[in-house]
């Protein structure tokens, strides 16, 4: 079987702030459709390198190219318009808007994305609480909230920062139970992940970050045979 | 007829309207101070020059182009707010990255060439501008000039429209955002710093609008600006920095409080904003409709 071309390809990724570099020559990609998680520890540069992606740190050198496109010298204005989505670690709530404008700000970047009808049937909580201001929720509505707002717009890959963090267990069943349907769709997903239960019921391929480079690339189905070696990486 | 604690009502309707009209000026210019410092969190000092401009602008139009003033009052705004967008992308722009204080200090600056390049082309003597609405109507209690009535009325529209634009449009909530977290904003492709030009442009049209307003009322000179944005500072502050609603009503109110406190102690009449402001600060050090960040 033919590999599929992939949509985001990030070769030799470095990047700085200020005076400290935090990647040192990440190289990964994420063919279309995939799930693919980045796991690691805290502070080995998960979040640099999805920040990086999406062109919000400003030092940066290498490639990312996506849909055979570099993008590794554009504002993340640009980015954002070749149809990436982005949901990060703080979530991004806005304390000044309601719950609908938070939900109703990113611009279509690409396409047709969810209609509100199918985000609210996703997440019916945000349905019931459209005037409350956005940072009123609690947290597991704000994540959902987070990753809703970027659904609307058409992306068709979503980077999604620790979506799970400090959630409580039912609420993270519901977010996987939509990052699955969202693959169902046709959604590609980049994923930072420090759960790694809740990785293996989501992604199809698990690369470990340690030190601001990719160390070890697991396919999700050999993850069992890898259980040990994997929690060695991350310390559990 | 009655009067109030031995004052009489002409006197004290008098001196209320002076102080709505000071207070529609007051709200305007804090209103466009609070959008440019919210959005790019430059305190513009050239905001007192601009409004110069305005009433240069609507002066110039009418002396050497013979444009009345109600074509003053939608080109002005225009033109001015252009010459504000010129100078976000030549030199304002270049200082995000640093500390407030060398937008401040930059902006300051600017205001002094402004100001002593007027000074030196029309001297300091203030140039008349004909009222355009002349006369006006007795209401009973009081006389009610044309123009007043309508400086204060439009003023009010103008405020609220803005206030709506900001907090209830979906432009407004690009802004809104903005102001919170622009990179996050940028990030889903909104280009933040096109939109951080139109809002110093719109901030300092305000301004502008504001000068052609005050030129039949006040007369027009190079220094007029300076003279009034101290006390704009004042009520910036009172108000809250960056807050919207809180400008306008801080705006309005101090200039009726100020006017009020012209009729019962006439003495304090031009410290009384800075009292408040003094009693404010130690209250409510984010100020009255102000969030602390």
């Amino acid at each position: 079987m033919a590999e599929p071309t992939p949509l985001l390809e990030v070769r030799d990724l470095n990047a700085w702030y200020g005076e400290s570099h935090i990647l040192h020559g990440m190289t990964f990609n994420v063919r279309k459709g995939e799930v693919v998680t980045l796991l690691g520890r805290n502070g080995v540069g998960k979040t640099t390198t999805m920040r990086s992606v999406m062109g919000i740190v400003q030092k940066r050198t290498g490639s990312v190219r996506y849909g055979g496109t570099e993008t590794i010298a554009l504002p993340s204005n640009q980015i954002a318009r070749f149809g990436i989505g982005y949901c990060p670690e703080e979530r991004g709530i806005f304390a000044s808007l309601n719950v609908t404008e938070n939900l109703l700000l990113p611009p279509a970047v690409k396409g047709e994305g969810l209609s509100l009808d199918e985000i609210h049937k996703l997440f019916p909580q945000l349905k019931e609480r459209a005037r409350s201001q956005g940072t009123k929720l609690s947290g597991g509505e704000q994540q959902m909230l987070a990753i809703a707002r970027i659904l609307r717009t058409g992306a068709e890959l979503l980077l999604l920062d620790e979506p799970t963090e400090g959630l409580a267990p039912v609420i993270v069943q519901q977010i996987g139970i939509v990052i699955r349907d969202l693959k169902k769709r046709g959604l590609t997903i980049l994923l930072v992940e420090q759960n790694l239960h809740f990785a293996s019921t989501v992604a199809d391929r698990h690369y470990v970050v340690e030190h601001g480079t990719v160390v070890d690339e697991i396919e999700n189905r050999d993850l069992a045979a890898n259980r040990q070696r994997l929690e060695t990486y991350l310390g559990v | 007829m009655f009067e109030l604690l031995g004052v009489p009502p002409q006197a004290l309707f008098g001196q209320l309207l002076l102080g709505l009209i000071n207070g529609a000026f007051y709200a305007l210019l804090s209103l466009g101070l609070a959008v440019i410092f919210g959005m790019l969190n430059v305190i513009n000092f050239t905001h007192g020059a601009q409004y110069m401009m305005g009433a240069f602008g609507a002066w110039m139009l009418m002396q050497y182009v013979g444009i009345p003033y109600w074509g003053a009052l939608l080109i002005v705004p225009v033109i001015v707010g252009a010459t504000g967008i010129l100078l976000e992308r030549l030199l304002l722009s270049r200082l995000y990255h640093l500390d407030h204080l060398y937008g401040l200090l930059l902006t300051f600056g600017l205001a002094l060439i402004i100001e002593g390049l007027f000074r030196k082309q029309y001297g300091s003597s203030g140039l008349p501008y004909t009222n355009p609405i002349p006369g006006g109507t007795n209401l009973g209690f009081m006389f009610l000039p044309w123009y007043r009535g309508w400086v204060v009325a439009f003023s009010i529209v103008v405020c609220l429209a803005t206030w709506f634009m900001i907090e209830k449009t979906k432009l407004g909530s690009y802004l809104r955002a903005a102001t919170e977290n622009p990179t996050l904003v940028r990030a889903f492709g909104i280009n933040v710093p096109r939109m951080m030009t139109l809002t110093y442009g719109f901030g300092v049209g305000l301004a502008a609008l504001a000068g052609v307003l005050a030129a039949p009322i006040y007369s027009v000179n190079p220094i007029m600006g300076s003279n009034l944005i101290i006390v704009v500072f004042a009520v910036v502050v009172i108000g809250g920095m960056g807050s919207i609603m809180g400008s306008i009503v801080t705006g309005f109110g101090l200039g009726v409080i100020e006017g009020l406190t012209k009729v019962f102690y006439p003495e304090a009449s031009s410290t009384v904003i800075f009292i408040i402001m003094a009693i404010v600060l130690m209250i409510r050090p984010a100020g009255l409709f102000g969030t602390q960040r």
